[in-house]
């Protein structure tokens, strides 16, 4: 028995109490909550070290015999997906203590800030561990929750807007599970990952279809897949800096984890490798196509993130070592480098007062770190050889040529295009935002707005901003800028670049790493001896 | 696994009555949607466990009795609870929508309302829908206001509700 594994979820809710009680001591709230968030770190870290030497780790919680009770497994997917998702958590933690929003504005209850943040954490770290089904229904209801609060802090008008649909979509993949879990149920009378993966086999094949199918469908809401994706650029852009960075990062990939856990242990003979490649390139050129048409930096990279998630299912679609581990590892990169670039909008929107590209000009200049800290992590997001994103997009262009169907070749070919589209898209982006002046900025908005074409782009920003009429170059001439120095946020931002940055240069032992993990995965023994006892295999 | 054939029904109707809610523009009919479907689900829950027997708990007389199946009750519960705190939350955002609007509407999202303006601003295209416009004499084709497609104009419109 580990001890050490509830403890994840367990670090994050009692920081989420006690933060709750001391609503009213920002100082002792901030303190718990990364107090809180280190420890998770720490344990995880641990937890990592520790399957790796001895194989996954699993302790059933509640005193049941054995099938009976809550089972808790961090095998090594789920320890690396821990760590990642610990430490970004972290990083946000601190940038959002820099930011200062749990003191600013007086007029919200922001004191649920932080007991929601841990609570969200808790709900991850509980997906990544859940052992059976309905224990990865429940996290998923704990984060949602988290993210209902995160999402509406502050009751504007355009969160409230945003957060009813983000809720009402989010309900309805939660009955869907729910309808999929009475399902797996009565056809198997067990919930249990790994003993699922044991009955599952004596099921009908047109039964174990229907119940993946369902289960692909949620998760697939999940991870903002494309047909399933719409809800995801709408709502994230309206959430305050950190709070979008931090769903960015783990809400579509706890998706994308349970996908690939669901795939690999439960049905492993019907990899619907087909259906889940067609899926992963729609997601791709859709939602990279929607990247190209925004003007927004937030809503830009809200569409690159759902283009992104097509590389990780192209590597479950796959099902092979190769693909599964190039998945995993195209995850663990992706969660750093798409929150470091919504924390990065968070810090160009601090600093300016808009993410919008027409209004923007000239930030290159006005804050050259922060020019640095958005071109190397949109780099290693388009996929620019020394980063992680190009080793993490070779590892699964590898994996599909290995398969070598038309499709997977199409595939090949999708993720190149997508991959350009990414760059053409960030260096417009880049271009616009931080490379031209100021005047000549505001010379082609007006240019525009003479044209009537600017309107676009004030209802845009209606909704997602409710910053002022004047742009850079404006606020520059009356020298209007806010003086402000946002040091811890600048640090925190600069720690998860580093973070990604270190991804890049052990990606050798990552990759190595994911490997193992990967055919672990696809083994399926060494998960289902450590949960089950001997006479349940 | 030996099914009631009237709770399967029963399921089925409010899954459907539900889901047909939960595609009304009002707010307040999507949350009834919500609990409808999430009751229907509950149903669905129930049903997995099987045909119903003596409460497991209290009946120790006879081990061997088939009692019911305890576990879909137990996850039930917690759904129920789930549900219960969705709701509380959603009427709290009706509110709070009503509050800041005096509607009781989901607006449009950004992307249509994005799409629908830079149509606008041109000479409408033939993959243009008129519905999306704000003026449904534009289009005499499309009959105003048949149900959710002449509901999907923008917030702001008379004919927006379709308000029983």
């Amino acid at each position: 028995v580990n001890v050490l594994v509830p403890l994840p979820v367990l670090l994050p809710l009692l920081g989420a109490a006690l933060t709750l009680v001391l609503g009213r001591a920002p100082v002792a709230q901030r303190v718990i909550s990364v107090g809180a968030l280190l420890g998770v770190v720490a344990v995880s870290a641990t937890l990592m070290v520790q399957t790796e030497l001895e194989g996954p780790q699993a302790i059933w919680i509640g005193g049941w015999p054995e099938p009976l009770g809550i089972a808790l497994v961090a095998d090594r997917l789920a320890a690396v997906m821990l760590l990642i998702s610990s430490i970004v958590t972290l990083g946000v933690l601190v940038y959002s203590i820099g930011q200062g929003m749990v003191d600013d504005a007086e007029s919200a209850p922001l004191s649920v800030y932080h007991p929601s943040f841990l609570v969200l954490t808790a709900g991850v770290s509980n997906a990544f561990l859940a052992g059976d089904l309905f224990n990865l229904f429940v996290s998923f209801e704990m984060l949602l929750f988290a993210s209902y609060v995160l999402l509406t802090l502050g009751g504007t008008e355009s969160r409230v807007r945003a957060g009813t649909i983000y809720v009402v979509v989010n309900v309805l993949s939660s009955m869907l599970f729910l309808a999929a879990i009475a399902m797996v149920y009565a056809a198997t009378g067990s919930l249990n990952l790994a003993q699922l993966s044991v009955r599952l086999q004596d099921v009908p094949e047109p039964v174990t279809l229907v119940l993946q199918l369902m289960l692909l469908l949620t998760f697939g809401i999940k991870a903002a897949i494309f047909p399933l994706s719409a809800w995801l650029p709408d709502s994230y852009p309206t959430a305050p800096a950190p709070v979008t960075a931090v769903f960015a990062g783990l809400l579509t990939k706890v998706g994308v984890y349970a996908m690939l856990r669901v795939q690999t242990l439960l049905f492993p003979d019907s990899p619907l490798t087909e259906l889940l490649l067609v899926v992963a390139l729609a997601t791709m050129l859709v939602g990279i196509l929607g990247a190209i048409s925004q003007s927004d930096i937030k809503r830009l990279l809200s569409f690159t993130l759902v283009s992104h998630i097509g590389y990780m299912v192209m590597g479950v679609a796959l099902a092979t070592p190769a693909g599964v581990a190039g998945a995993i590892f195209y995850v663990v990169h992706h969660i750093t480098i798409q929150t470091t670039l919504f924390l990065v909008a968070g810090l160009i929107e601090h600093r300016t007062g808009s993410t919008s590209l027409l209004r923007l000009g000239g930030v290159a200049r006005l804050s050259p770190l922060l020019a640095v800290l958005f071109f190397v992590p949109a780099m290693n997001l388009a996929g620019i050889p020394p980063f992680s994103g190009f080793l993490g997009k070779v590892g699964l262009t590898s994996a599909a040529i290995e398969l070598g169907t038309p499709l997977a070749y199409t595939l090949v070919a999708g993720g190149m295009v997508t991959s350009l589209l990414t760059l053409y898209a960030v260096t417009k982006a880049w271009s616009l935002a931080f490379w031209r002046t100021p005047a000549e900025a505001h010379e082609t908005a007006q240019a525009m707005r003479r044209e009537g074409a600017v309107d676009a782009d004030r209802q845009a920003s209606d909704v997602t901003a409710d910053d002022n009429e004047d742009d850079l170059y404006q606020l520059i001439e009356r020298d209007a800028l806010p003086r402000r120095r946002p040091r811890t946020m600048l640090g925190a931002t600069s720690g998860l670049l580093a973070v990604s940055i270190a991804l890049s240069v052990l990606a050798g032992p990552l990759f190595g790493y994911a490997d193992r993990a990967s055919r672990d995965l696809i083994d399926r023994d060494p998960y289902v001896t450590a949960v089950l006892p001997e006479e349940l295999r | 696994v030996t099914v009631n054939l009237t709770l399967v029904l029963t399921a089925a109707v409010l899954v459907g009555c539900g889901t047909v809610l939960m595609l009304e523009r009002s707010l307040t009919r999507v949350l009834v949607g919500v609990i409808l479907l999430s009751n229907g689900v509950n149903l669905v829950l129930l049903l997995s466990g099987g045909s119903a027997g003596p409460a497991p708990l209290v009946d120790k007389s006879d081990p061997d009795a088939p009692t019911t199946d305890p576990l879909p009750q137990a996850l039930m519960l917690t759904a129920i609870v789930i549900t219960l705190g969705t709701t509380a939350f959603l009427l709290a955002m009706a509110y709070r929508r009503w509050q800041l609007s005096g509607l009781d509407e989901v607006q449009d999202d950004v992307e249509d309302a994005l799409v629908a303006r830079l149509a606008r601003a041109d000479e409408p295209s033939d993959t243009f829908a008129p519905s999306h416009d704000e003026d449904p004499d534009r289009d005499p084709d499309m009959a105003p206001d048949k149900g959710p497609a002449g509901s999907r104009d923008r917030v702001g419109d008379e004919n927006g509700g379709d308000a029983p």
